[in-house]
């Protein structure tokens, strides 16, 4: 039985429901039909692996609960030629493992890939321990590191693609059935941000559930004769620093989107550019505050903290009203 | 498609493999000079080797200005025994993919490894007059992507048996039958994931993983067990489905024997043997206070002095 609005990656029944439900699932499986190198590493988390282990039995390894071993094993794997992938929770896959991911990954330069399932609020109703909203501060502060969170199912295909054959280790920020962005699956370089809109009076950038959020605002927007200039930060290490300061120099004002905390992601990403490159544009944050957060199914949560289409939209709202672009 | 009448995986003690991974495309071995297992030596030659790795330590320490003796010193027999016949090992061909691995746990004594890889061609000697200068490719704890004949890096106690797992584990899918050696210090067994690593590694019946606990009984900071208690550590290796075993870590013939009663690594065991070691073997003044040689740098007399009592006994 799944709590309405929760995700349940541990019933087979709710995987199998449409690859759109796992399409981390999916694609890995398909990946692995042309790379012999792939091989899956769950910390008791195989069922997303469903279809994986169907297809590839004997390039499946559980490893159990425990999620510091699993990324150390899987570097002594990829230094031996295998690109692993490890299939994890978020919020353990990275915060727990956050030196095993340094030392043991990036330091050497080996092909190690984290899945992170039930990033961000995905597990809000199982309390804070269960929330991941550090994962993209800690992990793209790690040199060598590849962030990339998926805006949505046809997303995540296309960067699991775009990362498959990078020669360092990769997170994979996998969010949990939010709405579709593509209507056809994107083709995404390494390193680019996907252009939703084009418009010149607020740059909306998001990433993960918080593009679709960017693109529907954006929409309830232009009704107000508002153009909104959005971007999908796929890549959110490397990013597309030339879309965000072209963009930015163009609107004078940027907002972010995203289930993470304030500190350390795509709001920081902003604004460490816009001060380094003196931008000169007015910045605002959705995101998750720096303080004790509250515990609910992720619906609750998203509309607590404003993490909703309304949210965004009268953000960038305020922001274009406050904020002159002849005054910059 | 996966269906709702799927069978789960096995979970149990087989583990999840159907079959080694592309076993058959594994290249034959390429003729070169290859140092085969259990060359000829003799135990004088390894007693020798030992204390020869124990001057270059003192050597390199006062080159660069502070490093680990006495953690160098405990192993010193257990370094020399592999890498002068244990070991199969290709020195002009590191990433050669049959080369027995020896991953450094204890990565602090790494200074005692640098002599040996430039002794066995890895690298120019040159290279460790560069020991200790930002730049160098040897520092104090081994990085695989600088030093040719690290196998993987170390430094963060705990994480090496891990990795050993995965290259035994990788060995299993290749269908190769080469032996991952792991080299702990007995205080890193404290770490947690140590014990994670031990139970991966009988799960998956990985009789082609070595572990080498150096037990010198001292951390950096104390006598070990005072710190905490990680005996009596046959019993637990043995509980997490390990063959464990005891020996003394300074005779040569122990060692010998030890390494040579190893089980073929197609066996479905892994081993552990427990090496019981004295920190700061072989120099009076380290190993009367092996705390106090834990880190540090000896004055120019102490240097002479343990230089010559360690010469003295190599003539």
């Amino acid at each position: 039985m799944t709590t309405p609005g929760m995700v349940d990656v541990f019933t087979d029944t709710e995987i199998e429901t449409a690859v759109a439900a796992n399409p981390a699932g999916y694609a890995i499986a398909a990946l692995a039909d042309s790379d012999p190198r792939i091989l899956t590493l769950s910390a008791d988390l195989s069922s997303p692996l469903a279809e994986f282990r169907d297809r590839h039995p004997g390039r499946y390894i559980e490893l159990g609960i425990a999620e510091t071993n699993s990324i150390s094993v899987a570097a002594g794997l990829a230094a031996c030629g295998h690109v692993p992938y490890i299939f994890s929770m978020s919020p353990f896959g990275v915060l727990k493992c956050a030196e095993q991911l340094r030392t043991d990954a990036a330091y050497n330069h080996l092909p190690l890939r984290l899945v992170g399932r039930l990033s961000g609020l995905a597990m809000g109703f199982f309390g804070t321990s269960h929330h991941a909203v550090e994962d993209v501060a800690v992990a793209r502060a790690i040199t060598g590191m590849t962030v990339v969170a998926p805006a949505d199912a046809r997303s995540v295909v296309a960067l699991m693609r775009s990362t498959a054959g990078l020669p360092g280790p990769v997170y994979l920020r996998i969010p949990e059935r939010p709405p579709a962005v593509y209507t056809a699956d994107p083709v995404i370089a390494v390193g680019q941000w996907p252009r939703l809109r084009a418009g010149g009076d607020v740059t909306i950038i998001g990433h993960g559930m918080g593009v679709g959020l960017a693109v529907q605002a954006a929409a309830a927007l232009a009704a107000d004769g508002i153009e909104a200039d959005v971007y999908d930060a796929a890549y959110l290490k490397p990013f597309d620093e030339a879309a965000l300061a072209e963009s930015a120099a163009r609107t004078g004002r940027v907002v972010t989107v995203e289930d993470h905390s304030e500190v350390g992601g795509l709001a920081s990403i902003v604004a460490e550019t816009a001060g380094r490159r003196r931008l000169g544009a007015a910045l605002r944050a959705v995101a998750l505050p720096d303080a004790d957060l509250e515990v609910g199914v992720p619906a609750a949560l998203y509309e607590y903290y404003g993490l909703t289409v309304d949210g965004v939209a009268a953000a960038a709202l305020e922001l274009v009203k406050s904020v002159s672009t002849t005054s910059i | 498609m996966s269906t709702s009448t799927e069978t789960p995986a096995p979970r149990g003690r087989k583990g999840n493999f159907a079959a080694p991974l592309e076993a058959a495309k594994v290249p034959p071995r390429p003729s070169g000079s290859t140092l085969e297992r259990g060359r000829p030596v003799t135990r004088a030659d390894l007693s020798w080797r030992a204390d020869w790795i124990r001057l270059a330590t003192v050597r390199l320490i006062a080159q660069a200005g502070l490093g680990h003796y006495a953690s160098t010193f405990s192993c010193a027999e257990i370094i020399a025994t592999l890498y002068y016949h244990t070991l199969r090992l290709r020195p002009a061909e590191p990433g050669w993919p049959d080369r027995d691995r020896f991953l450094l746990g204890k990565g602090h004594v790494a200074t005692g490894l640098w002599p040996v890889l430039a002794d066995l061609g890895y690298y120019p000697e040159e290279w460790l007059k560069q020991f200790g200068t930002v730049g160098s490719p040897l520092n104090d704890h081994p990085n695989m992507r600088l030093a040719p004949g690290i196998d993987f890096s170390s430094g963060s106690l705990g994480h090496n048996l891990s990795v050993g797992v995965g290259m035994a584990l990788s060995g299993r899918l290749f269908g190769r039958d080469y032996r991952t050696f792991v080299l702990t210090g007995d205080g890193e067994l404290q770490e947690g994931q140590v014990w994670e690593a031990a139970m991966a590694a009988s799960h998956y019946d990985l009789g082609n993983l070595v572990a080498i606990v150096d037990a010198n009984g001292f951390s950096g900071s104390g006598p070990t067990s005072g710190a905490m208690n990680i005996e009596p550590l046959a019993d637990r290796f043995t509980a997490f489905g390990w063959r464990a075993s005891e020996v003394d870590g300074h005779d040569i013939a122990a060692l010998l024997a030890a390494f040579d009663g190893l089980p073929d690594p197609s066996e479905r065991q892994p081993v552990c043997l427990i090496a019981r070691t004295r920190k700061g073997r072989g120099a009076t003044l380290t190993e009367s206070a092996p705390q106090s040689w834990h880190l540090g740098l000896m004055s120019a007399e102490q240097q002479a002095e343990v230089t010559a009592e360690i010469t003295a006994r190599m003539q």
